[in-house]
């Protein structure tokens, strides 16, 4: 190239990141202004940062917007019946010790309909990640409001807004004993994926509460119609704190409080593969 | 909130910026606008052609080509995988 060439953009076919996605697929299902593109990119990155080779890596996702990542990505990779995927993956976990099995699916597949599963498998501390997709909203199905729909926040079933008590999912895993909780939403990219990578580390239940835009489901009832509407909500309301009291980071999305962001904890809990060592061993069953 | 430099640093001299060359993948774009929205630099604005499904990709800015400095926010923040930076010397693709 010549030094008097304006420097342009180039228009090219593959991005460097097409050995990890399923190319033939893009693009997408997901609306414009969706992030979660951006939740596969930043797992993408988080898998070539871990020194895991690929072929260890298994992603189990259930139904719902979120759910077609597993479709997506260039890994072994699941996509179960509603709410199962936490099931799905202790098995595996459990009979093959060797796979770094992580779970990405929504809020309304994990804490709604599998919302029994969910707080098992943290009780449990079966050695899984979770990376859990929050919209506040059930996306695919039709706009309903689900457990993580904040109070006053207006869906197809709860047009005057809704009337109940959101869960705050950092304090529900913490209180369960998880080794590893965090929350971002995805325009803190790098964090996010920062966080994945430990979570990938982490020995236990690793869980990671991720809010994303939804512009076409929940923000075409809660004035928030754009991408970008969500974009400069979490510019302006979020807070990095990562020593929070957690009884106080649930989100109410009113204007003037905050979301609080962070790494919550980071801790060495037993799991639950030590324990059964230790109970197989009793039982004569391992030398 | 404007960022203040309070001093400057004593190896500025040796300090170079970083240069990016953005590819683009129009095919994948769907105009959210999160890469001309979160540049720094405001390399990014709307283009003016269309893809097959009728959304406008991004292009860079008149004036602005070497303003890029490889941060690449919008590589990250971009849900299509339809845009990314590579950081090139100064003198080697000008």
């Amino acid at each position: 190239m010549s030094r008097s060439q304006i420097l342009r953009e180039n228009i090219v076919k593959e991005s460097p990141r097409d050995d990890l996605i399923r190319k033939d697929r893009f693009p997408h299902i997901w609306c414009p202004g969706c992030s979660l593109g951006t939740v596969l990119k930043c797992y993408v990155e988080a898998i070539a940062s871990s020194n895991i080779p690929i072929d260890k890596h298994v992603v189990v996702s259930g139904i719902g917007c979120t759910g077609r990542i597993a479709g997506y990505i260039k890994l072994d990779s699941y996509h179960v019946t509603h709410g199962r995927p936490i099931a799905f993956a202790e098995g595996m976990r459990i009979v093959r010790p060797d796979l770094e099995v992580t779970v990405i699916s929504g809020d309304g597949d994990l804490v709604t309909i599998g919302g029994n599963h969910f707080i098992h498998a943290i009780r449990r501390n079966v050695d899984i990640n979770v990376f859990l997709v929050n919209n506040f909203i059930y996306g695919m199905t039709g706009n309903q409001m689900g457990s993580t729909t904040p109070i006053g926040a207006r869906s197809s079933t709860s047009p005057y807004g809704c009337p109940e008590y959101p869960f705050n999912l950092p304090l529900l895993v913490a209180s369960l004993g998880a080794p590893f909780v965090a929350r971002w939403t995805t325009l803190h990219v790098r964090q996010l994926a920062d966080a994945m990578k430990r979570a990938l580390q982490v020995k236990g239940f690793a869980f990671i509460e991720i809010i994303t835009s939804c512009p076409v489901g929940f923000g075409s009832y809660n004035e928030l119609r754009e991408g970008l509407d969500f974009i400069k909500l979490f510019r302006d309301s979020c807070v990095v704190d990562h020593n929070a009291d957690l009884t106080k980071v649930g989100i109410t999305l009113r204007p003037g409080e905050p979301i609080v962001l962070g790494n919550f904890v980071d801790r060495e809990v037993p799991t639950y593969h030590d324990l059964e060592k230790e109970v197989f061993k009793k039982a004569g069953w391992l030398k | 909130m404007t960022l203040k430099i309070v001093r400057e640093p004593i190896n500025k001299h040796i300090q170079k910026i970083p240069l990016g060359w953005i590819h683009i993948i129009p095919e994948r774009c769907k105009e959210c606008g999160f890469c001309i929205e979160l540049c720094p630099k405001d390399v990014l604005i709307v283009g003016n052609e269309r893809n097959i499904k009728g959304y406008r990709w991004p292009k860079i800015a008149d004036g602005k080509a070497y303003d890029c400095i490889a941060c690449k926010m919008c590589e990250w923040i971009c849900p299509e995988f339809a845009i990314f930076v590579k950081e090139v010397e100064r003198g080697e693709v000008v």
